[in-house]
């Protein structure tokens, strides 16, 4: 477990180092206003979203499942949010919002959990009814604006500072929450029996559906709170463009930290990895400047580079290389 | 039991394939008296502040122009686009007018409209035929002249070396490309101002915040931002502020739009010159219908009529702005 986690962690590193070498003051922190500012400072503020729609991921994926909506479902956190806010200050329309909002994610997630479980649709095409479908339903409750909201309670979420941003103290509380409810109970054991086979599991005692429903249920408030911090991050919600293909880079992370798409293992420190890898990855591009016209093929080089590093038949043919050397 | 149900739904299926026919054979019929001039406006969708206002004001327009307009929403998809511009020219409307989603693969349906002697114009965005015939005008903004317009600012503004950091729009878009063409040319003028970094930030907010925040580390010293829309310039706002800077003092900002929260910026002293892209098309539009219907000359390519806001103009015109 340690060696898989080993290469993306090299190349987490690497990227940070073409960072350095770069811009030699890649890493330099400052205080400003009362809050670290850094670049660093950045990687972990916007990696917080994707890391957050990762971690509700890894659990979807440890079942041999897949979850495409989480986009969406992000944009409709942030819609309802911003209109419920409207015009208004007070930190208590803030906070109901984002209540309702984050309620109204758990339905998406128990109607995914129902076409999964209960229905026993194959995951990729349940939940491309709710990408499709909620983006729609964004849409319709900004009515197709941009709502801009004003209210500094809101802002915190996404944009705020206890020294380090809080939404990446969020995506880490979360992370905690996850480590100890999976690896210090059973939970985590039984979702990954459920990923290898649900219905040995179910079998055996396990309570498969009932499983299956929660993590689409997790990985929906999961995509939930996302939302909140990435329309608070810009004060508006843009139904259109919140979110939109995180569902993708949510998956990259969960598979350069070593998750098997396959179901039935997963790694939440190597899903933490792969959130960073990818969020350094974008900081990367713009902080050396690379063409937009050939950004995409930056990233794809990057990530094919993770990935075949990681791939045990290239580990194998790189391992045997050192040990003829050294011979 | 299978069959049955796959007879059961070819039947349906069948059913309602020659009900649309019938329906569309009895608009056709309909819609032929003569004295109105019918228009079908296939609208990219609602994506934006920007596009419900250019909605609205080609549908009030054609009101006060009398105007039958029949008007769709293709929700951002090609495919629907090409199927509201067949439903017209089924209808057999006197013309038909849209905005292309993409740039390429209308031959075939504008084909189809004329063939049907229905014309075509096209708004607010062009398409990438070699053959023009298929279109009578395609009325528009001039985004290059944009790009001209906001590098003319700055080229009247700066005094000494500037560097200037840009947030283009989506890569390969044509409003991007275009301005940030338009912007280069004049500023070429004056070798004092220089674009020290350039990276796209996808016309959104969060692009713009997150490109911003990159560039004000790995620069080190902004003077400009140049935001080839509104939104990025606002999120670029967020940025600066973070950074403990003063937008609009220590680092100017000019953008392109002039949507409602932009012009706010403006005027609150944020933003220092907004470049106008207007979406009030619908009255020249409905002109150019009118002439086109009646068989006269109308020129290949107007543009719409676009003006710029400084601080002072955006306090002065901001409340009766309609979107």
């Amino acid at each position: 477990m340690k060696n898989r986690l080993l290469w993306p962690l090299l190349a987490l590193v690497a990227l940070l180092l073409l960072n350095l070498a770069v811009t030699p003051s890649f890493f330099a922190l400052r205080m400003q206003d009362g809050h670290l500012y850094g670049g660093l400072v950045d990687v972990l503020k916007n990696g917080a979203p994707t890391l957050l729609i990762a971690l509700g991921m890894t659990l979807v994926i440890a079942t041999r499942g897949i979850d495409l909506s989480v986009g969406a479902v992000a944009a409709i956190a942030g819609a309802v949010t911003c209109v419920h806010i409207g015009t208004s200050g007070s930190a208590g329309t803030a906070f109901a919002g984002m209540a309702i909002a984050l309620v109204l994610c758990a339905v998406l997630g128990l109607w995914n959990g129902f076409l999964v479980a209960g229905l026993g649709i194959q995951p990729i095409i349940a939940t491309l009814v709710l990408m499709t479908a909620g983006r729609g339903v964004a849409m319709l409750v900004t009515e197709g604006q941009i709502v801009t909201v004003n209210n500094t309670a809101y802002r915190q979420v996404g944009a705020g500072f206890v020294v380090l941003p809080i939404s990446i103290l969020i995506a880490l509380l979360v992370l905690g929450l996850v480590a100890f409810a999976t690896r210090r109970t059973a939970l985590g054991m039984l979702i990954e029996a459920v990923g290898v086979n649900p219905e040995a599991s179910r079998l055996a005692g396990v309570r498969s559906r009932t499983i299956i429903w929660t993590v689409y249920v997790f990985a929906a408030v999961c995509a939930g709170i996302a939302g909140l911090m990435i329309s608070s991050n810009v004060s508006a919600a843009d139904a259109n463009n919140a979110g939109l293909w995180i569902e993708m880079d949510a998956i990259l992370a969960v598979v350069i930290g070593g998750t098997s798409l396959a179901g039935g293992r997963y790694s939440l420190t190597g899903t933490l990895l792969g959130a960073l890898i990818i969020q350094t990855l974008t900081t990367t591009v713009y902080t050396i400047g690379v063409a937009p016209e050939v950004t995409l093929v930056f990233k794809a080089v990057v990530v094919i580079v993770v990935c075949l590093v990681q791939a045990p038949k290239a580990r194998a043919a790189l391992s045997f290389r050192k040990v003829a050397v050294s011979s | 039991m299978l069959k049955k149900i796959t007879t059961v739904a070819s039947v349906v299926l069948l059913s309602a394939l020659t009900a649309c026919g019938s329906g569309g054979g009895g608009s056709t019929g309909s819609s032929t008296p003569g004295g109105t001039t019918t228009m079908g406006f296939a609208q990219v969708g609602a994506e934006s502040g920007w596009r419900t206002a250019n909605t609205k004001s080609i549908q009030d327009e054609a009101k006060a122009a009398g105007i039958d307009l029949k008007f769709s929403d293709a929700q951002q998809k090609q495919e629907n686009q090409i199927k509201a511009i067949r439903s017209y020219i089924q209808q057999k409307v006197s013309v038909i007018a849209f905005s292309p989603v993409v740039e390429t693969g209308w031959d075939t349906v504008l084909l189809e409209a004329k063939r049907a002697n229905i014309p075509v114009i096209l708004t607010d965005r062009s398409i990438d035929s070699d053959d023009t015939s298929l279109y009578k005008t395609f009325l528009g903004s001039d985004f290059v002249e944009e790009g001209r317009k906001a590098g003319d600012w700055l080229v009247a503004n700066a005094s000494g070396p500037t560097n200037v950091v840009e947030l283009q729009g989506t890569t390969g878009a044509a409003p991007a490309n275009d301005r940030k063409k338009g912007f280069e040319e004049k500023i070429a003028s004056k070798p004092d101002i220089k674009v020290v970094a350039s990276q796209t930030g996808d016309f959104t907010r969060s692009g713009g915040k997150q490109v911003m925040e990159a560039f004000l580390k790995s620069q080190p010293k902004i003077d400009v931002v140049y935001a080839h829309n509104d939104d990025m310039g606002l999120g670029a706002i967020e940025a600066i502020k973070a950074a403990g800077k003063v937008p609009g003092k220590d680092i100017k900002i000019i953008t392109v739009d002039a949507v409602k929260d932009g012009m706010q910026a403006l005027a609150n002293g944020e933003i220092n010159y907004i470049v106008e892209c207007n979406p009030l098309l619908g009255k020249q539009l409905m002109d150019l219908a009118k002439k086109v219907v009646a068989g006269e000359q109308v020129p290949e390519r107007v543009v719409t009529e676009e003006g710029t806001f400084t601080q002072e103009q955006a306090k002065a015109v901001l409340p009766q702005r309609q979107y």
